[in-house]
C-alpha cells in the first residue's frame, strides 16, 4: 500500500458551538488519499465538500476525530506549525484563482517560496518560470493577473501550488468558473503533474466527466461519505 | 523584485504601489502634518535664539547688585521688655548709589568658580550731559574695556569712530549724539548729581539696536565713572558670563550662596519672555500632537480600508503557508513606510518653507526678521516620529489582517 498522505478518523466539525443554532456539518468523515491518488469529491452545493477541503487544508480545525497530513498528527498543532505544515506539504487551486493582483505571474509563481523565508534569488525565478513553461505559459510571465485570461489565471494558479513541491494539492472546483476548453486544460494538467510530481490530489467538482477520469470519486452527502469509498486502500 | 528584501518588504512596497492613489493621498497628507511641525519647530525655536542672541549680546548674564537699604525699627529702649515692639512708622529709604562692599575679593571668587566665563565691574549710575543750551539725561557705564568689550560687542555696534575709553573718552549712542549735536571727537559736558563735572571727548557712536538706549548710553573708563558718579574705588554692579546661557540661574544661586550678594540671572530677568516662551511651547505641543494624530487616523483608515480590499488576497497568502506574523509585519511596514515617506516629503516642505520664510520675512531694512537654524535633530526627530505614528496607526489593521480567518477571507 502506498504511502497514505491524507487521513480523517471520524472528522466531526461543528459550527456554532454552544450556542442555539449549533450545527453539525461534517459527522465523523473517514477518508484515506494515498501518494499518487487523485480523488474527486462531489456533492451537491452545502453537502459540506468546501468544510472537508478546508479542514484537509489545515484552514480550518476538526471539532472531533483524527486527522494526519503526510504522517503528521494535526492535532496537538498550534496555529504557526500547522501554517508551517500547509505552506510545505500542500498547494491549493481555488475556484476563483485568487491570484495577487499587485504581482506577476512569474512573482505569483515565486510567492510561496518567499513565504518561506527564501530571497527573490535567480535560482527562485528560474524555478517559477520552469513551472510557468510546464503550464504553457512562459510568454505570459511578466503579465499582471489582470491581463491574464480566467484559464490562463487558473493554469498560474496550479503552477503556484506546485510551486513548494507539495504532497498534497487541493483543487476546489477549479473548472467551475472556466468555459470546457479551459477546464479540461486545466483538468489535464491536473492529472499530469499528479502522475509526474506523484502528489496526491483532492479534487471537488460538479463536473461528473471529469470525476469519472479520476483515480476514485467520493460522494458527500449531508456531511457523510457515501458510495463505499470511505476508507479506500490503494494498491 | 530586489534581491536583498524579504518578503514582507517586497508585498508591503507592491502593496502601497497598487493603491498608487491612496498612498498619493496619505503621503501628501502625512507630508502637509510634517511639514507644519517642523516649520512651526524651526520658527519658534529661531525665535528663541534669535531673542536669546539679542538679548545676551547686550547684557551680562549675570547682574550682582550692592544690597537695598532697607529700613527697620529700633530694638526695644530700656525698661521695656525684650520682645516688645515700639509702634514706630518706618519709612522706605532712599536708594543711594552706592559700591558693593569688597567687590574685588568678590570678583577674584567669582572668577574661580565653575562654569564662569567672564566677571566685569561697573560702575554705573546717571548723569546730564550738557552741550550749549542743550541737556540730556544719560546713563554712565564705567567699565574696564578688557573685560566688559568681552561682554557687550561694543566694538561691533560703533557706527562711526572706535571704542576707545581712555580716562577721558565716552562712546555715547547714536541718537544721543544726534540730539546734542555732537560728533566723533567733539567735547561732551557732564555733571552728576553730586555737582562732578567732567568734559570728556566722543571717541565713538554706537548703535545698540533700540532707540532709547541710544538715546541714554555713554560708555566710558571704570575709573572716570567712579570719579563722575562719586564712587571713588568702587562699583555700583559686576557682570558676569557664564558657559551655558540657560545655567546661568543656577550659577547665580551659587554666587549667591557664595557671597551673600543677590545675583540676578538674565532667566529671571526676563520672566516674561520665558513665559511667553512656555506659552508658544505648550500650544505648539499641542497642536503637533493633535497634527500626530490626525496622521495617525489617517494612516489607520487607509490601512483598514486596504485590509477589508485585500482580505481574499490575504486570504491566499494564509493558505500558502504564509504566518499571521509575517502579515502582522507587512501591514505595519506600509504603516512606517507611508510614515517615512510622508515626513520625508514633509521635511523638504518645510525646508522649502522656511528658506522662502527667510527670503521674504524681512526688517524694514532688508535684513531677515531673524535667523532660522535648519537644525538636522530636528528634521531627523520629525523622520523618525512619524515612522513611528505610522507603525502605530498600522497596528490596529495589521492585527485585524493577521487575525482574518482564511476560510472567510477566502470566500470573501
Amino acid at each position: 500500500m502506498a504511502e497514505a498522505v491524507v487521513e480523517l478518523q471520524g472528522v466531526v466539525k461543528r459550527f456554532n458551538v454552544g450556542q442555539p443554532n449549533e450545527t453539525e456539518v461534517l459527522h465523523g468523515i473517514d477518508l484515506v488519499l494515498a501518494r499518487g491518488e487523485f480523488c474527486a469529491v462531489m456533492g451537491p452545493s452545502g453537502s459540506g465538500k468546501s468544510t472537508l477541503l478546508n479542514i484537509v487544508g489545515l484552514l480550518d480545525r476538526p471539532t472531533g476525530g483524527r486527522l494526519r497530513i503526510a504522517g503528521r498528527d494535526t492535532h496537538d498543532l498550534d496555529d504557526g506549525a500547522l501554517t508551517r505544515l500547509r505552506g510545505h506539504e500542500i498547494g491549493f487551486v481555488f475556484q476563483y484563482h485568487h491570484l495577487i493582483s499587485a504581482f506577476t505571474a512569474c512573482e505569483n509563481v515565486m510567492m510561496p517560496l518567499l513565504g518561506a523565508g527564501e530571497f527573490p534569488d535567480a535560482a527562485m525565478r528560474r524555478r517559477a518560470e520552469e513551472l510557468l513553461g510546464r503550464v504553457g505559459l512562459s510568454a505570459w510571465r511578466d503579465k499582471l493577473p489582470g491581463h491574464l485570461s480566467g484559464g490562463q489565471q487558473q493554469r498560474v494558479a496550479v503552477a503556484r501550488a506546485l510551486a513548494m513541491g507539495p504532497a498534497l494539492l487541493l483543487a476546489d472546483e477549479p473548472t467551475g468558473n472556466l468555459d470546457t476548453q479551459s477546464a479540461a486544460t486545466v483538468f489535464d494538467l491536473l492529472r499530469e503533474v499528479n502522475r509526474e510530481q506523484g502528489m496526491a490530489v483532492l479534487f471537488v467538482t460538479h463536473n461528473a466527466d471529469l470525476a469519472a477520469r479520476c483515480d476514485r470519486t467520493v460522494q458527500v452527502v449531508d456531511g457523510r461519505l457515501q458510495g463505499g469509498a470511505a476508507a479506500h486502500a490503494v494498491a | 523584485m530586489n534581491r536583498l528584501q524579504p518578503f514582507e518588504w517586497i508585498v508591503a512596497l507592491r502593496f502601497l504601489r497598487e493603491g498608487r492613489l491612496q498612498t498619493v493621498f496619505i503621503v501628501s497628507g502625512i507630508a502637509i502634518g510634517v511639514g507644519v511641525i517642523v516649520f512651526m519647530s524651526a520658527l519658534l525655536s529661531g525665535l528663541q535664539s534669535n531673542f536669546v542672541r539679542r538679548v545676551l549680546t547686550a547684557q551680562p548674564h549675570i547682574q550682582l547688585l550692592p544690597p537695598k537699604e532697607v529700613a527697620r525699627a529700633l530694638g526695644p529702649g530700656p525698661g521695656l521688655a525684650r520682645d516688645a515692639i515700639e509702634d514706630a512708622l518706618v519709612q522706605q529709604p532712599l536708594q543711594r548709589l552706592k559700591s558693593i562692599d569688597q567687590w574685588q575679593a568678590i570678583v577674584a571668587q567669582i572668577g574661580t568658580m565653575a562654569g564662569v566665563r567672564v566677571v566685569s565691574p561697573q560702575a554705573d549710575g546717571s548723569a546730564l550731559a550738557v552741550r550749549g543750551d542743550a541737556s540730556r539725561s544719560v546713563s554712565v557705564s564705567g567699565v574696564e574695556p578688557a573685560l566688559y568689550f568681552r561682554i557687550v560687542d561694543l566694538p561691533s555696534k560703533v557706527v562711526a569712530g572706535a571704542a576707545t575709553l581712555g580716562s577721558t573718552d565716552v562712546v555715547i549712542g547714536t541718537e544721543l549724539a544726534s540730539d546734542l549735536g555732537v560728533e566723533v571727537g567733539d567735547k561732551l559736558r557732564l555733571s552728576s548729581a553730586s555737582g562732578v563735572v567732567q568734559v570728556l571727548t566722543v571717541t565713538g557712536l554706537v548703535d545698540l539696536g533700540n532707540k532709547g538706549a541710544n538715546q541714554r548710553a555713554a560708555y566710558m573708563a571704570l575709573h572716570t565713572a567712579q570719579g563722575l558718579l562719586g564712587l571713588t574705588g568702587g562699583v555700583s554692579s559686576i557682570g558676569v558670563t557664564v558657559d551655558d546661557v540657560y545655567a546661568a540661574e543656577r550659577v547665580a544661586q551659587r554666587i549667591t550662596a557664595a557671597t551673600g550678594i543677590e545675583a540676578d540671572s538674565w532667566i529671571a530677568t526676563n520672566a516674561q519672555f520665558f513665559s511667553a516662551v512656555s506659552a508658544q511651547t505648550t500650544a505648539n505641543t499641542t497642536i503637533r500632537f493633535f497634527v500626530a494624530l490626525s496622521v495617525a487616523f489617517g494612516i489607520a483608515s487607509v490601512l483598514v480600508v486596504s485590509v477589508v480590499q485585500k482580505s481574499r488576497e490575504i486570504g491566499i497568502l494564509r493558505a500558502m503557508g504564509i504566518s499571521r506574523g509575517q502579515i502582522l509585519r507587512v501591514f505595519l511596514l506600509q504603516g512606517g513606510l507611508l510614515g517615512l515617506a510622508g515626513s520625508l516629503v514633509g521635511s523638504a516642505l518645510a525646508m522649502v518653507a522656511l528658506v522662502l520664510w527667510q527670503r521674504y520675512a524681512l526688517n524694514a531694512d532688508g535684513t531677515p526678521m531673524f535667523v532660522l537654524t535648519m537644525e538636522p535633530t530636528l528634521f531627523a526627530l520629525a523622520l523618525a516620529l512619524a515612522t513611528l505614528t505610522g507603525l502605530g496607526a498600522a497596528f490596529a489593521p495589521a492585527l485585524r489582517a493577521a487575525r482574518l480567518d482564511p476560510v472567510v477571507a477566502i470566500r470573501g
